[in-house]
C-alpha cells in the first residue's frame, strides 16, 4: 500500500512540475466521479485543465428519447425494467419516477437479466428493457435478448438507447470550440473495443489519447503520460490501464454486439445527431424492438430553459458556471441529467467540490 | 383467516410462537406490561423494520429489530431494560420464518438483558405487507450525570468509529440483488450493548454517539456537524473499509461511507481521553477494528471534510436521493 501512495505521491508532484497549459478531457464519467472524489482536479496546477467529456450514458440521452420512454411506460400491461440511474432524469414534463408513482409499472434492476426474470415471471403483461449505457452494457443486453428469443419470451423486448463512444469523440476533436489537447479514455469502454479506434483518432487529429483505469494512481499515471506525449510532441493511442484492458479488446463481446445491433444515427444531448453513434436492433430481432412494437414515434427535443448540461457534457463550460448549478438545479431537485447520474459531472462537482469551488 | 397449510392463518398459533420463544414473568396477560423502574432518566426509542430479504447473511429482521432499538438506547448512554414489539405479518406467511425470527429475537434479548414485556400482532390480508414487517419500542435507564446530545461537542474532539463501516448495507444489497462474492459480504447486525461498560469507565469523556445505520457514516458526520454547530474533519485512510466491502463497492460505483450499518457507533471524544477509550473498545469483540478518524474543529460550520489518500480535501456531503450501483 506504501508503494503505490509512495507512487501516487512522485506521479502527483511530476505533474505539478509541468509549466505547459494544457486541457484534457476526461471521457468517461466514471473518471469524473473518481476524480471528483479523490481530490485530483484541486491538486493540479491552474495550467492543467480537466474537462469532463461526453462519457455518461444517462447525461447523454436525449429529452426526446425520455419522453419517448415515458411515453411507452404510461401504456397499459407494460412494465418498464431499467437501470436505477434513469429514474429520476428530468423528461419535459415528467420523470419515471413520477410516473411510477402516478401508477405506472416501472421496476429498477442491476441487470438485464432480471428483466427476462420479470418477463417469466408476468407472462400476460409486456416488459420492456431500457437498454442505455456505451460498449460495456450493450453485449450483455445481447446476449440477453438472444437468450429471450431462444426461451420464446414474446413477452420481452428492448428500448434501446445504446450508444458507441468513439463516434462522440470524432465530433469533440472535429469540433474548433472545443480546446482539448488530450484524451483520458474510458477504461471500461476500452475493454471491449481496443485501442484501435482511439489510434485512428490520435493520428487524424494529432492528439494523444490514453487509456486510463479508475483507481487514483491509474488516472494520475494517465495524465502523466499524456502530458508526456504533449510534451514530446506525440499523437499515439496508449494504454495505461494494461492489467485489464487488451489492444484487440474483447471480440466476443463485439460479435455478440455485432450480431444483434446495427448503427444507426442518434441524438446525444449537448452534440446533437452523431451518424452512425447509436445501436438499434437488427431486423432480425426487430420483433423485440419495444419502440417498433409499441409504434413509439421519434419526440421533439424540447430543451429545458437554462439547463447547459449540453455545454457541460462538451466540456465548455464546468458545471459551477451553468446558472441553475446548486441553485435551481440539485441532486434532489435536479434539472438536468449531469446533475441526477452518479456519473454527472454536476452531481460529481456539487458532491464532492468544497464551496469555493461551486462558484 | 382459515387453518392449515403450515401458512400463517391463525392468530392463536402466533400468540404461542410469541408466548414460547420469550416467555418472562413480566408478560402477563394485562392490557399493559408494568414495569418496576429506579428514579432516573428514561430513554425511549423506537423503530420500524421493514427489510428486504428477512433473512440475510449475518442476522435477520428478528435479530435487526432488536439490535437497531437497543442500539439507539445505548448512543443516547441508557441501559436497555425493556422492550415492546409489534408485529404486522402478511397472511399466508411461513410460521416456520415467524418461528425462527421470533427465536432470533429471544435470542438476542437474552444476549442484551432486555426485557420483551409486551407485544401486539396484526394479521392483514395478503398483497397488504411484505411478508412481515416489525416494529420495536424500547426504554433504557440513563445512569446519573451523562448527557450525549451532540450539542456537547467541541472542537478539538476526537471521532471513533467503532469498526468496519458498510457491511450491513452491502450485506442487504448483495442478497437482494443475488450479487455473489469470494468472501461473502457479512452484516454487521450486531447489539452494541457492552459500550454501557464504556460509558460507565468514562461518562462525560464521551461526548456524544451516534450509530451510522441507514445513510452510513457521512451521515452521522453531517448531522453532528450541524446540530453541534461545528466543523469535522477526517481521513480517508483512517476510517475502517474491509477488503470486501472496500472492492465491492469500487466495482459498484457505491461508497461504504453512505452505506448502512447495524452494529457500528460513532463516538464523539475528549481528546486526552480518545486513545484510551480506542485502546478499551478494541478489547471488545464488536469493536475491535475501532479507530480514530478524524476530529472536530471550528471551521467550516455544519460540514465535514475529508482528506483523500491523495492529501485533497474535499466535502462530505449528506446522502442525496437513492444509493444506487452505476450503470456501467
Amino acid at each position: 500500500m506504501s508503494e503505490i501512495s509512495d507512487y501516487r505521491q512522485q506521479l502527483l508532484q511530476a505533474i505539478q512540475t509541468e509549466k505547459a497549459t494544457v486541457s484534457l478531457m476526461e471521457v468517461c464519467g466514471t473518471h469524473t466521479m473518481a476524480i471528483a472524489k479523490s481530490g485530483i482536479r484541486e491538486l493540479l496546477p491552474p495550467n492543467i485543465k480537466l474537462l469532463s467529456g461526453p462519457g455518461c450514458p444517462v447525461c447523454v440521452t436525449s429529452q426526446g428519447d425520455i419522453d419517448a420512454v415515458i411515453e411507452m411506460a404510461r401504456q397499459k400491461d407494460i412494465v418498464l425494467v431499467t437501470f436505477g440511474d434513469m429514474m429520476r432524469v428530468p423528461g419535459t414534463y415528467s420523470s419515471l419516477q413520477e410516473e411510477r408513482s402516478q401508477g405506472a409499472d416501472v421496476r429498477i434492476a442491476y441487470s438485464p437479466l432480471d428483466a427476462l426474470r420479470v418477463a417469466r415471471e408476468n407472462t400476460d403483461k409486456e416488459v420492456v428493457f431500457l437498454g442505455i449505457g456505451f460498449e460495456t452494457t450493450a453485449p450483455a443486453i445481447a446476449i440477453t435478448l438472444e437468450q429471450a428469443r431462444s426461451e420464446g419470451l414474446s413477452n420481452f423486448s428492448v428500448f434501446s438507447l445504446h450508444k458507441v463512444v468513439p463516434p462522440a469523440l470524432e465530433l469533440i476533436f472535429s469540433d474548433p470550440n472545443i480546446n482539448v489537447d488530450g484524451l483520458i479514455c474510458p477504461g471500461h469502454v476500452s475493454v471491449v473495443i481496443g485501442v484501435e479506434p482511439y489510434e485512428i483518432l490520435a493520428h487524424k487529429y494529432k492528439k494523444p489519447c490514453v487509456i486510463t483505469g479508475f483507481e487514483t494512481m491509474d488516472i494520475l499515471e494517465g495524465i502523466f503520460m499524456l502530458l508526456k506525449q504533449i510534451k514530446q510532441g506525440d499523437a499515439q493511442a496508449e494504454i495505461q490501464y494494461r492489467r485489464v484492458v487488451k489492444r484487440e479488446g474483447n471480440l466476443v463481446a463485439r460479435q455478440s454486439i455485432e450480431k444483434v445491433f446495427k448503427p444507426v444515427e442518434a441524438r446525444w444531448r449537448g452534440l446533437g445527431v452523431i451518424p452512425d453513434s447509436g445501436l438499434a436492433l437488427r431486423e432480425e430481432y426487430e420483433s423485440m424492438d419495444a419502440r417498433l412494437k409499441f409504434n413509439i414515434p421519434d419526440m421533439e427535443e424540447m430543451p429545458i430553459k437554462g439547463c447547459a448540461c449540453g455545454e457541460v457534457l462538451t466540456g465548455k463550460i464546468n458545471p459551477p458556471d451553468c446558472l441553475l448549478f446548486g441553485r435551481a438545479c440539485t441532486p434532489l431537485n435536479p434539472v438536468g441529467p449531469c446533475m441526477v447520474s452518479h456519473e454527472g459531472s454536476c452531481a460529481a462537482y456539487y458532491r464532492y467540490t468544497p464551496a469555493k469551488g461551486r462558484g | 383467516m382459515a387453518h392449515g397449510s403450515g401458512g400463517l392463518m391463525s392468530q392463536q398459533l402466533i400468540d404461542e410462537i410469541f408466548k414460547s420463544a420469550w416467555n418472562n414473568e413480566l408478560m402477563e396477560m394485562l392490557d399493559s406490561a408494568i414495569l418496576n423502574i429506579t428514579a432516573g432518566r428514561l430513554a425511549m426509542s423506537t423503530d420500524s423494520f421493514v427489510i428486504t430479504p428477512l433473512f440475510f447473511p449475518g442476522g435477520d429482521i428478528g435479530k435487526l429489530s432488536i439490535c437497531g432499538t437497543v442500539n439507539d438506547l445505548v448512543a443516547c448512554g441508557a441501559k436497555p431494560l425493556y422492550m415492546s414489539t409489534a408485529f404486522i405479518i402478511e397472511e399466508g406467511f411461513p410460521l416456520s420464518d415467524l418461528r425462527k425470527i421470533a427465536d432470533s429475537m429471544a435470542a438476542t434479548a437474552q444476549e442484551v438483558g432486555v426485557k420483551l414485556v409486551t407485544g401486539d400482532t396484526k394479521v392483514v390480508e395478503k398483497g397488504s405487507a411484505d411478508g412481515i414487517f416489525i416494529n420495536t419500542t424500547g426504554i433504557g435507564i440513563i445512569p446519573e450525570g451523562i448527557d450525549y446530545r451532540p450539542q456537547r461537542v467541541n472542537p478539538g474532539d476526537k471521532i471513533i468509529v467503532t469498526g468496519y463501516v458498510g457491511d450491513h448495507g452491502l450485506a442487504i444489497l448483495a442478497q437482494r440483488e443475488g450479487l455473489s462474492f469470494t468472501t461473502p459480504a457479512l452484516s454487521d447486525c450486531t447489539p452494541l450493548y457492552q459500550l454501557g461498560e464504556m460509558t460507565d469507565k468514562y461518562g462525560q469523556a464521551i461526548k456524544c454517539m451516534r450509530d451510522p445505520t441507514r445513510g452510513g457514516l457521512a451521515t452521522v458526520l453531517n448531522e453532528i456537524a450541524k446540530q453541534a454547530g461545528v466543523g469535522i474533519r477526517v481521513k480517508e485512510s483512517s476510517i475502517p473499509v474491509s477488503e470486501v466491502i472496500r472492492a465491492a463497492c469500487d466495482m459498484l460505483g457505491m461508497d461504504p461511507l453512505y452505506m448502512a450499518n447495524e452494529g457500528k457507533m460513532v463516538m464523539f471524544a475528549a481528546a486526552e481521553k480518545a486513545d484510551e477509550i480506542l485502546a478499551d473498545l478494541r478489547k471488545l469483540s464488536p469493536t475491535i477494528n475501532a479507530a480514530i478518524i478524524g476530529e472536530v474543529c471550528t471551521e467550516p460550520t455544519g460540514m465535514v471534510l475529508i482528506e483523500t489518500e491523495l492529501g485533497a480535501d474535499r466535502i462530505l456531503g449528506m446522502l442525496e436521493g437513492e444509493h444506487v450501483p452505476r450503470i456501467c
